[in-house]
């Protein structure tokens, strides 16, 4: 018996000490209104939370999966956000970099016309990361050498990037055929949705790279302090152009994952507007505008909130008009959440509170 | 204006405030009365700081009473305190520097007319009052950003007068003004406290503190020790007050000091001829022997820093050529200066030195890994190693590698500061005013520093504004004026504090002392 009380205090002591540690991460807040968003899904239909796999087709189906693969694009254009933040800066040219990179790959498939050829497939996914990195690579240069401010770049390069899909479609919304490009974001492997496992793949590996190299540390010295960082021998020229062609080329695979599902590159739909959602992800993710310290992990609850917030608007109803609104509305109240000031005001109370009986005893002393 | 003109205008009784984990403040006493300067003393971390911000209004007091003018009160803000008649100014000049010295002045204080801000009544106010201060040449529709941060301080100063204050608090006003700023800002300080202002003064000078301040209160870790007359207390013994022990360690470093440390026919470590930068040094000479201490004297804006560097790379020379140990060097940014074995810390800690938001541990190797390029991070037990050595031997406090090196007193951040450039193992360490601003202690730890470096074969280019510091630490001193330099002494009994004085009072090299618009402003 008593064993038994002591596994449940055992057990209860260590679920505290995580969400403890959990309330300490500035992320909390998002994965409390990811809870907040399903429990309310969840009231409208006691079912949305279930997963079946489908024997027909061989893959798992339900409400979270839908999520997981809408959030898949946003995961990557955001992880490449979070570190162009970081360095002070900001990439308004992800939408871009997106329809540019889905562009080239599918006018590629529909020039070459190969069906079933996984090598067709592969060309036409590197042809979309390098337009990605050559776009990267002109903001990166123009922040760098030139030094104009990344504001002002990117936003150039947002109009340019929709400018360069038109140009390579010759203003078409092309559409293709490929199998093997199908699969990258349709398929499955064991039931799991492909292009869940690709974007995780990306992100750790990104995650990795990050923090098993020094990168992540030069990253954030030049994003805090950037004349400390020079004067400490770190060279911020090729940290930040490293920086704009990772978030082109994530972005530009984003854009592989939006085309592929449909196989149509939408010249004024792909990508419209998915750097206020990466932003949007970076900032619910507790990394601040200001640069400096950065949450990879972050970055990904943020996509995934952004995710589901998309997939829950459709699913209550709330009509088109409203969703922005709707949107709007929660983004507003987490970053109230996240904001040193209310948070201030949370831990002001509770010290007062603490602080009334030890002042008590002394009063009483002192008449 | 006050009561009782005998009576203190501020009684601080039995202040105590804790932090989490710190007692910040323990029964702290403090007064101050009209018409005095009085100097608040202590090491970083002695309470200097959260008793001035107890009497601002920024921290709230856990116990004890503060009285103000004969009424106690209780502070909720900084607008509480501002309207007992309580003003401050800090470290960093807190003015608009794009609104113009007028607006300064009278920011909130506008002369208002039918339709609106009379702004020609307003800029006479303000030239009036300015003019009460002995500023009468500033033209108050210039641009603040136009001043020195000197001249701005002292407009930081004269708003003051025109928000009547009775209390002024001077936070560390002089820690980036040369002599002549200095004495300047003395005046205007004298004017106020001879008009029944009461001053709270707060300065790492000694020179200063005993020049201006009539009475002092002695903190240290949080507790009280002790309320002097300037006056009756001699130097030494405040130090000693000051870090509760005898500073005969201190006054014995520079006992070892000898002039000759380099054979005179060795290759110099570092040799520099005619290195120099338009609008910024002329072009000098100069020759650096590993092992010894070569100190830059001069006063700020002698081209001491500019000089500095462009050895480091930070700057890049114009003219001139450098040589390490014999091999022509091009240096162009910190890298290429770290990379030939020069270290530069710099003079301006907080901007071009700490990265605040990193840790003690990524701080320290910052400059290491910096070298090695990102892609070759630094393993992390030799980064352990660094760190475990740099906080042992340095004696970084808290020794919290994890610590955000933002939330360190000065003086350790200073510390972490030399650890970065000793981690990279420097033939030639540059140490741009290492010890300003920081408690005494910390700064013989980074003294003694210092000689077991050259001790051990390091070449150390030392640069102080106190010049008995130079004088104390160095083999060779580089005296510089307007940016220049000017003449060069091998340390030895003869070489003083006044000698060094004497000789920049009595270069003239055809410039006349620069009669800049603030000095003319102020004689």
């Amino acid at each position: 018996m008593s064993l038994i009380v002591g596994i449940v205090a055992f057990v209860g002591f260590l679920v505290a000490g995580i969400v403890y540690k959990l309330y300490r991460s500035q992320w909390f807040w998002g994965i409390v209104a990811i809870i907040l968003l399903l429990s309310a899904n969840l009231i409208k239909d006691p079912g949305y939370l279930s997963i079946t796999y489908s024997e027909a087709t061989g893959r798992l189906v339900g409400n979270l999966v839908d999520i997981l693969r809408w959030s898949a694009p946003i995961m990557l254009i955001a992880v490449g956000m979070v570190l162009v933040i970081a360095t002070r800066g900001i990439d308004l040219s992800v939408g871009s970099s997106m329809v540019a990179g889905g562009a080239a790959a599918m006018q590629f498939l529909s020039v070459v016309k190969t069906p079933d050829s996984v090598s067709g497939a592969a060309i036409a996914v590197l042809l979309a990361i390098l337009t990605g990195a050559a776009i990267g690579a002109i903001n990166g240069l123009l922040v760098t050498y030139v030094g104009l401010q990344p504001f002002i770049t990117t936003l150039v390069m947002m109009m340019a990037g929709r400018g360069i899909a038109k140009v390579i479609t010759g203003g078409q919304n092309t559409a293709a055929d490929s199998a093997p490009f199908k699969w990258l974001v349709n398929g499955t492997v064991l039931g799991f949705p492909v292009v869940i496992l690709i974007a995780l793949a990306i992100v750790t590996a990104l995650a990795l790279f990050v923090r098993r190299t020094a990168f992540g540390l030069v990253v954030e010295s030049v994003g805090i302090n950037p004349s400390a960082s020079w004067m400490a021998g770190i060279r911020p020229n090729g940290i930040l152009l490293t920086v704009y062609i990772l978030s082109g080329v994530l972005a530009a695979i984003g854009g592989v994952f939006a085309v592929g599902s449909v196989m149509v590159v939408d010249i004024s739909g792909t990508g419209y507007q998915s750097e206020l959602d990466a932003i949007l992800a970076v900032v619910v993710g507790g990394t601040s505008l200001a640069g400096g310290k950065f949450s990879i992990r972050g970055a990904v609850v943020g996509a995934l909130l952004i995710a589901t917030l998309d997939k829950t608007v459709l699913f209550l109803g709330i009509s088109g008009a409203a969703t922005p609104a709707f949107k709007a509305v929660v983004i507003v109240l987490l970053c109230l959440l996240q904001s040193q000031r209310v948070r201030n005001l949370f831990t002001q109370r509770r010290a007062a509170a603490t602080a009334d009986p030890a002042a008590a005893p002394k009063a009483s002393v002192a008449a | 204006m006050i009561e009782d003109a005998n009576g203190p205008v501020v009684e601080m009784r039995g202040i105590s405030i804790s932090f989490p984990g710190v007692k910040a403040l323990d029964n702290v006493d403090f007064r101050l009365l009209p018409g005095e300067v009085h100097t608040l003393m202590g090491e970083n971390g002695a309470g200097k700081s959260t008793l001035i911000k107890a009497l601002t209004g920024v921290y709230r007091i856990d116990s004890g009473t503060i009285v103000v003018n004969g009424a106690e009160v209780q502070f909720h803000g900084t607008a509480d305190a501002q309207r007992a008649g309580i003003s401050t100014v800090y470290q960093e000049v807190n003015l608009c520097t794009n609104l113009s010295i007028g607006e300064n002045v009278m920011l909130g204080h506008e002369v208002r007319g039918a339709l609106g801000v009379n702004w020609k009544a307003t800029h006479a106010a303000a030239a009036e009052v300015l003019a009460g201060m002995g500023l009468g040449d500033l033209d108050t529709r210039k641009p603040l950003s136009t001043l020195s941060i000197a001249m701005q301080q002292l407009v930081a100063l004269s708003r003051a007068m025109v928000i009547d204050s009775t209390v002024l608090i001077l936070d560390e006003p002089t820690s980036s003004l040369d002599a002549h700023e200095v004495e300047a800002l003395f005046g205007v300080i004298r004017r106020l406290r001879d008009s029944g202002v009461a001053i709270l003064f707060v300065s790492h000078f000694l020179d200063q503190v005993y020049a201006i301040s009539d009475r002092l209160t002695v903190l240290r870790n949080g507790q009280y020790i002790g309320e002097y007359p300037t006056a009756e207390l001699p130097r030494n013994e405040l130090i000693s007050l000051m870090i509760g022990k005898d500073l005969e360690a201190l006054a014995e470093l520079g006992s070892n000091r000898r002039s000759a440390r380099r054979s005179e026919d060795a290759v110099p470590l570092l040799s520099a001829r005619g290195i120099g930068k338009r609008g910024s040094v002329r072009p000098t000479d100069l020759d650096i022997h590993a092992g010894e201490i070569l100190g830059f004297a001069g006063l700020l804006g002698s081209g001491r820093t500019e000089l500095a560097r462009l050895l480091y790379g930070a700057d890049k020379a114009d003219s001139g050529t450098i040589e390490i140990k014999g091999k022509p060097v091009s240096l162009h940014s910190p890298i290429s200066g770290l990379t030939t074995g020069i270290a530069y810390s710099t003079e301006n800690r907080r901007d071009e030195g700490i990265v605040g938001d990193l840790s003690v541990q990524e701080n320290l190797i910052l400059a290491v890994q910096a070298e090695r390029g990102w892609l070759r991070p630094l393993p992390s037990r030799q980064a352990g190693e660094i760190v475990g050595k740099y906080v042992a031997e340095l004696n970084v406090r808290p020794p919290d590698p994890d610590r955000l090196v933002k939330n360190l007193s000065g003086g350790n951040q200073q510390k972490v500061l030399l650890g970065r450039w000793l981690a990279t193992h420097p033939e030639l360490l540059i140490l741009d005013e290492p010890t300003r601003g920081i408690d005494v202690g910390a700064k013989a730890e980074i003294q003694e520093s210092v000689a077991q470096l050259a001790e051990a074969g390091t070449a150390v280019i030392f640069i102080s504004s106190e010049l008995e510091e130079v004088v104390r630490m160095c083999d060779r001193i580089i005296v510089m004026k307007d940016r220049e330099k000017i003449a060069e002494f091998d340390a030895g009994p003869e070489v003083t504090v006044e000698l060094i004085v004497d000789t920049i009072a009595s270069h003239q090299a055809g410039d006349p002392a620069q009669p800049s618009e603030e000095g003319g402003a102020v004689a």
